[in-house]
């Protein structure tokens, strides 16, 4: 992006100020590189965020910050109902709660690397990954209503996990006041064969080192030890998700103008919070944030259950479940005052602060864990909030690395098998059905993540703690 | 990623988006074009030359306008291939006063065959159009996978 249309408020945040409709002003994290090199559609869907009805103090674009659906990726945006805020379909996503949980295993990575290709081999043949490949529980319509209602608490019911699993989950494992009965029969009938399914795209399976250490106490709180091995899996409410982020996406944009509500991009179609729609939009939400929260239950017990097979010793004790595609209600202080607002993250993981009443114990005095994935081959990263996030962000930091170029150059510039190679060279087992899907995900074609973790430390939007390497991949 | 057929000025393309990938069909008429949009989305899921159009599944959407009936079209094909676990290759589609009637060919995913590099969640607003252009009718936006 054009670097003058920007304020500059210090190395890592620049801000664009309120013109025309913005009803407040546009802030993005990041160093002059990560801002330079972002698309300027980043910037434009930013300053489309400021316009809506009700947003809190800024709209705001994380470090790893690319063009999204009417929401840049990375974007985060607080709205006060009692204000007019609106509820925004495309500021949450079409993978309603995707998100990453990662395991401590106690297990030296050097232990596990001796048997690294038979555990890829059989981490491949038990979790379900990739288009058409079916999970082994089938619903019946009671079961479905019920894990849509719970979430993880449904899952642990069923004999997936223990109830410690649910205090190392946001939420405690379940959003509340989730409304199954408006998730339609269609977005039921996509997620019947896909409960504890990891999908593909980006989504993945991953047994990765602790490779470096930046923060003892807050690593060892967190049960980090370096050299030893973790298991971190990204994915999200699947196929249910996607078909409620596609129906209330149309309802939205068919209704806006009926709401009076003016919309610079159809792909920013909202309601207020106050309405029907809104109220149906948020039940549906909160129920697709249960699905995903039951799928990586799920999915992490399938992995315990290769480990025990495997490497015995390993515990798989959950560090933590974080989602980065949600819409929540949360309490903040904004100018002193404190306020109930709806946080939409687009791409942005909930990052609270040392003390916050949601933490568990354990984790009070160090801040939320914040969980980064890379893309095959490169670290991913273990943060922990910050008190002032939520003054820079409504305690919101990155997720991820955020793609450098499209999937059209990945596939240009890379060979699926060229990389399995090269990364195994480098001690990466990749299992997946598609050499083209992997092309396509090529860790080159990612921002570095490590500048996206390093501008977020250094705006305070979280504290890095730890950088983890992959070992094995299980990839969609 | 492109197929023109300069027989009857149909085909399809991909263009690039930051995280995902927009599909392009265009063609004569207006039902060309979705036809051919519906391609661009098969090939950006597997090479369409693999998928045998052996079974027909029909699909009827409307919505108020075009690009709402380009996303529903594309969306309920999104929904048949999840629910039915095929890929399309094969489409024709009749369209009157924003309603659509259509018919997709296809097969059950065959993983070994197909190996399906990703799978779509959604047809989104983005880049969405559908519009007569130099005498031709384009219809596209990204899909999210």
């Amino acid at each position: 992006m054009d670097l003058n249309r920007f304020t500059r408020l210090s190395d890592y945040a620049w801000r664009i100020e309120p013109s025309g409709d913005m009803r407040v002003p546009a802030v993005i994290y990041g160093s002059e590189d990560l801002i330079r090199d972002m698309d300027e559609k980043v910037g434009e869907q930013a300053v489309n965020v400021a316009t809506l009805p009700g947003i809190v103090s800024a709209s705001y674009v994380m470090p790893d910050g690319h063009w999204g659906y009417g929401f840049p990726i990375g974007g985060v945006a607080a709205f006060d109902a009692e204000a007019g805020g609106v509820i925004c379909a495309g500021g949450v996503g079409f993978d309603i709660s995707c998100g990453v949980r990662t395991l401590v295993t106690g297990v030296a990575a050097a232990e596990i690397a001796g048997v690294r290709a038979k555990l890829a081999d059989a981490l491949y043949a038990h979790i379900p990954v990739g288009l058409g490949k079916t999970g082994e529980i089938t619903l019946s319509d009671r079961e479905m209503d019920e894990m849509l209602a719970r979430g993880a608490r449904w899952a642990v019911s069923q004999g997936y996990g223990s109830k410690a699993d649910l205090e190392r989950i946001e939420d405690h494992g379940q959003a509340e006041n989730a409304r199954p009965d408006c998730v339609s029969a269609h977005a039921k009938n996509r997620q019947r064969s896909e409960v504890g399914t990891l999908g593909s795209g980006n989504h993945y399976l991953e047994v990765q080192e602790v490779e470096e250490i930046y923060d003892a106490a807050s690593a060892a709180a967190f049960g980090l030890v370096k050299g030893e091995a973790v298991v971190s899996i990204h994915c999200g409410s699947r196929g249910l998700g996607h078909q409620i982020g596609t129906e209330y996406l149309r309802d939205m944009a068919v209704a806006a103008a009926a709401y009076g509500i003016k919309l610079p991009d159809r792909e920013l179609a909202c309601a207020p919070i106050r309405s029907s729609l809104g109220e149906r939009y948020l039940g549906a939400m909160r129920a697709a944030i249960n699905c995903a929260l039951a799928n990586r239950q799920i999915i992490a017990q399938l992995a315990r259950g290769v480990f025990a097979g495997i490497v015995p010793d390993a515990r798989l004790d959950l560090l933590f479940d974080v989602s980065h595609n949600t819409c929540k209600a949360e309490t903040h202080r904004v100018d002193g005052q404190t306020r109930e607002l709806f946080v939409h993250r687009k791409g942005a993981t909930r990052a609270f602060g040392p003390g916050h009443p949601s933490l568990p114990e354990g984790f009070k005095p160090i801040g939320q864990p914040v969980l980064i994935g890379g893309s095959m081959g490169t670290a991913s990263y273990v943060l922990a909030g910050t008190k002032e996030s939520e003054a820079a962000a409504f305690s919101s930091a990155c997720h991820g690395a955020g793609r450098a170029m499209s999937r059209h150059q990945a596939l240009r510039q890379w060979r699926g098998r060229q990389l399995v190679d090269e990364l195994a060279a480098r001690g990466v087992e990749i299992r997946s059905p598609s050499l083209r899907g992997v092309a396509e995900e090529a860790p080159g074609a990612y921002k570095d993540v490590s500048a996206v973790v390093d501008a977020s430390d250094h705006a305070g939007l979280a504290r890095k703690v730890a950088r983890l390497r992959p070992m094995v991949c299980i990839k969609g | 990623m492109a197929s023109l057929s300069t027989q009857d000025a149909a085909g399809w393309e991909h263009f690039p988006h930051g995280a995902d990938i927009g599909v392009r069909g265009f063609g004569p008429s207006k039902e060309a074009a979705f036809e051919q949009a519906a391609l661009a989305l098969s090939a950006a899921l597997t090479d369409p030359e693999t998928i045998a159009p052996r079974s027909p599944v029909k699909i009827a959407c409307h919505a108020p306008d075009d690009e709402l009936l380009l996303t529903e079209w594309l969306n309920a094909l999104i929904y048949e291939m999840a629910t039915r676990k095929m890929l399309f290759a094969r489409f024709k589609v009749q369209i009157r006063e924003h309603a659509l009637a259509g018919e997709a060919g296809g097969e059950p995913i065959d993983r070994g065959r197909h190996a399906p590099a990703a799978e779509a969640k959604g047809a989104t607003f983005t880049a969405l159009k559908v519009a007569q252009e130099g005498g031709r009718w384009v219809a596209q936006c990204v899909i999210d996978v």
